[in-house]
């Protein structure tokens, strides 16, 4: 190569370098961040629709957004002023108005209201996903169930837009198990199109294509690393959202998620620990929002039948053992909910969750301890899953410190996300550390899965009393009759037994946290923990 | 040398057998259970027994490992549970990703490490002979995941010239049309500089990463050999001969040590591929160590045994191309073949 040649060449690669360099946001893109959203959180949807097997967290999220429900909730202002679902008021959806009677309800469609390829949405389609979610089974129907959903008899098309619901039971939950994610409206001709012989729903199809009439629809989507939505402009179901574009990232890594919203890159971060959004709220710079999960208790559970923890007494002693303050600063840097320091004597509240009148009380827990016949304590082992083990770890080795002190030895057992559930499921594990949430936010519901003789998954202590499940049944019942008094007298009631027995000992309620860029509004809690993107707006 | 292709594949084929049996042993002895995880957290045991049903994993080992064959030799990795994808296919996006951050990474590596090598050889005892080890020793020791974090925090966070670590692409960018799966590469294809450079910014780092990792065996290694074939008596020769230390070190000395350099690239190369795993993780690269691992997390079979067969196969491959890079070299390696 000659020298001039060379020169030549050298200048060409100068120019090409010398392209304009596209920011993050490039101003040829300013415009479009307007209406942009970047949303970065831990996990990826694995499938679009809640109707699959095994559908995680983040796939409810695109559910949610991407088909819409007959009707869905309100809003209303917490005291520290942060936006949240009302759960009492339910609002239009896809249905315009409802008509509930004692033993049926029915709905009037939006006559005007389209699927995403244009197809009308009629009564046919609400019947064919209803029908849905109470066959297919696992999750879908298990939720169903839960508002006393059972049988595709009781959905009932009236004519192209009105629909009837007819009840099998006086259930005072049914209306709201009506608007949370699974009962979505999918449309049934395009699903029809892709059924096989083996998968009759079209489960396969809707796994990675949406087929609803939701406020957004997924454009693109790459499995594990990003999903984009756009809007569906013809969306008729509530007022049009201001967002027109949805891009969400997967950043496994909670620094970096950390740093992009600290660098104003992203516009929402999901997912952090509570100490990086403690620190985020302490440096102002964005706005973090912080919301208790409803229903929500993080909990030591004990297996009661098995010694020692089928001794109420040494249920009792642990209870006065677990370092309730410490577990606050030091593993929920506050971020949560106190389960205790209620004061003794004091009433009950008829709400769930609410703090019980335990405390760290060493001296009290030793005594315990004697008069249950174990003066010189045991050895046992506490598990938890690893999955959440940034609260759990620290969380157990506090606990694990504490017992020590009354003379409990405990070895901790750390399960691999994979195989929690499934060790769960047996019911073999004497001490562990979990947590629990029901999406209906009513204290009967809460306790007829985690304390009721039915001995559901939820019930991890295996506690089992003809007493509780009486009061059990008794406050559904008197809640399908709107009977108050007989109601308040029966929750107060378990709750009182469920802390004198403390199968269970309530730790903390937990939060939700979102950081978000100060221009961003709009943003509201929901029951499913997912991001609504319908109400969020950009300044 | 097509006999020596040959023969090293028909060499390769009880190893990937091999493969193929282990992994598929390994992953029905990890203690998860898929089911279980899968089933999600309201599951009765009746569920669960389903969901085992319909994935099969309810049948007899020898028969899931016959229908786990079958479907191999058609093609069929199965599907994933975790991203709800066919494996193959999974494979087949993730692959090019993976493999352009390393193959990116270990070229500037060699680019450094190698002259860093052979300058430390030539000078042995200086300054920069001391320098090129305090540096290749530190590269080495820090956990790569540890050098990624701390270059995001430099780069991007505190001095903001990175961009963010988002993946291959900021988000304002289009993937280019697929040709290769390089992003490099395709954007070249489709003469788009801007999505050229894009791709290359968010290489840096990462790349920057892998390559600062990899800098000690190499440039190690080019130092040793370079010392050895320095000594040697043909090199006096040459010098005595009168030629130019330039022609000395490059023609005479380099080729002559660079059968062991070589030999390193394969190993570095395939280590590299294993702590692509964490940078991948860093840098939400959409690779195939971090599906992987997420399988590996939710106990989600089909995903590992792929990943691990893809490995496999992808070793062979390197050997074979190593060895015929020795013949390349070296003639004498050829005549023993």
């Amino acid at each position: 190569m000659k020298r001039r040649q060379f020169l030549k060449s050298l200048s060409a690669a100068g120019a090409a370098s010398a392209l304009p360099l596209p920011a993050v946001w490039s101003s040829a893109n300013a415009q479009s961040r307007q209406e942009t959203l970047l949303v970065v959180t831990e996990y990826a949807p694995n499938n679009f629709d809640i109707h699959g097997v095994g559908t995680n967290r983040p796939g409810y999220e695109v559910s949610w957004n991407c088909y819409d429900r007959l009707m869905t909730h309100g809003e209303k202002t917490l005291p520290d002023g942060t936006k949240s679902y009302d759960r009492d008021k339910f609002v239009p959806e896809l249905a315009e108005a409802w008509d509930l009677k004692p033993n049926s309800v029915t709905f009037k469609l939006r006559k005007n209201a389209k699927f995403h390829d244009g197809t009308p949405i009629t009564a046919k389609d609400v019947k064919w996903s209803f029908d849905r979610a109470v066959t297919v089974g696992g999750f879908p129907t298990f939720q169903m169930k839960a508002g006393s959903l059972e049988k595709p008899e009781q959905f009932v098309v009236v004519d192209d837009s009105t629909f009837r619901v007819d009840f099998i039971r006086p259930d005072k939950l049914t209306m709201p198990d009506l608007a949370v994610i699974v009962p979505g409206v999918y449309n049934s001709e395009l699903i029809k199109k892709h059924a096989t012989e083996k998968d009759p729903w079209g489960l396969e199809y809707t796994k990675v294509n949406t087929a609803g009439g939701g406020a957004y629809k997924v454009m693109r989507w790459q499995a594990g690393s990003e999903l984009v939505y756009e809007r569906f402009d013809d969306w008729k179901s509530g007022p049009l959202p201001k967002i027109k574009r949805v891009i969400w990232r997967t950043v496994p890594s909670a620094g970096n998620r950390r740093a992009l919203i600290e660098r104003g890159d992203a516009d929402i971060s999901f997912d952090m620990p509570n100490k990086d959004f403690a620190e985020l709220k302490a440096a102002g710079k964005v706005a973090v929002v912080t919301n208790l999960i409803g229903n929500g208790i993080g909990y030591i559970g004990m297996n009661v039948k098995k010694p020692p923890f089928d001794n109420v007494k040494v249920r009792q002693a642990v209870a006065y053992a677990i370092p309730y303050q410490k577990i606050m600063d030091a593993v929920l840097f506050g971020l949560a909910g106190p389960m205790y320091g209620a004061k003794p004597g004091d009433p009950l509240q008829t709400a769930w969750p609410q703090p019980h009148a335990y405390t760290t009380d060493l001296a009290k827990a030793k005594q315990l301890l004697t008069e249950a016949g174990y003066p010189n304590g045991f050895e046992t082992t506490l598990s938890f899953d690893l999955g959440f083990g940034v609260v759990n770890e620290p969380l157990c080795i506090l606990v694990q410190e504490s017992l020590g002190q009354i003379g409990i030895k405990v070895s901790i057992n750390k399960i691999p996300g994979a195989n929690w559930r499934g060790e769960l499921l047996k019911k073999e594990m004497p001490l562990i550390s979990n947590f629990f949430s029901g999406w209906l936010d009513y204290p009967e519901y809460f306790f007829f899965w985690c304390y009721h003789g039915q001995n559901a998954v939820f019930n991890t202590m295996s506690y089992q009393d003809k007493e509780m499940d009486a009061m059990i049944d008794a406050a559904r019942a008197a809640a399908a009759a709107n009977d108050t008094a007989a109601y308040d007298k029966n929750v107060q009631g378990f709750v009182k037994k469920a802390f004198d027995e403390v199968p269970r000992i309530p730790l903390f309620q937990p939060t939700l946290s979102a950081a978000m860029q100060k221009n961003i509004s709009g943003y509201r809690y929901w029951f499913h923990r997912q991001l609504d993107y319908r109400t969020i707006e950009k300044t | 040398m097509l006999h020596l292709i040959l023969k090293r594949t028909a060499l390769a084929i009880p190893s990937l057998i091999g493969v193929v049996i282990v992994t598929f042993l390994l992953t029905r002895a990890l203690p998860g259970d898929p089911a279980a995880y899968f089933a999600g957290p309201a599951a009765s045991k009746e569920a669960i027994e389903q969901i085992r049903v319909a994935l099969g994993i309810d049948q007899p080992l020898i028969v899931q490992f016959g229908r786990y064959v079958g479907d191999l030799a058609r093609g069929d990795l199965g599907n994933s549970l975790s991203t709800g994808l066919p494996v193959a296919t999974e494979i087949r996006t993730r692959l090019p990703a993976s493999a352009e951050l390393t193959i990116l990474g270990l070229l500037v590596s060699i680019l450094i490490a190698v002259p860093l090598g052979i300058f430390a050889a030539t000078n042995p005892g200086s300054i920069l002979d001391h320098t090129c080890r305090i540096l290749t020793t530190a590269g080495v020791s820090l956990p790569v995941f540890f050098t990624g974090l701390i270059l995001v925090y430099f780069f991007y966070y505190q001095l903001g010239i990175a961009p963010a670590p988002l993946g291959r692409l900021d988000i304002f960018f289009s993937p280019p049309p697929r040709v290769t799966g390089f992003f490099l590469i395709d954007s070249l294809i489709a003469r788009d500089g801007e999505v050229f450079l894009a791709s290359l910014k968010q290489l840096i780092l990462p790349a920057a990463t892998l390559a600062i990792f990899s800098l000690a065996p190499i440039a190690r290694m080019t130092r040793a050999s370079m010392l050895a074939v320095l000594g040697s008596e043909f090199v006096r020769t040459a010098r005595a001969s009168g030629l130019s230390p330039g022609t000395v070190i490059v023609t005479y000395a380099f080729r002559n040590a660079m059968l062991p350099v070589v030999t390193t690239l394969g190993m570095v190369f395939s280590f590299l591929l294993g702590a692509n795993v964490l940078v991948e993780k860093v840098f939400a690269w959409p690779g195939i160590g971090s599906f992987a691992v997420e399988a590996l997390i939710a106990s989600d079979f089909a995903p590992v045994q792929g990943f691990v067969l893809t490995m496999a196969v992808m070793y062979v491959v390197l050997n074979l191309l190593i060895d015929i890079l020795y013949g390349l070299i070296d003639p004498r390696v050829r005549i023993e073949a």
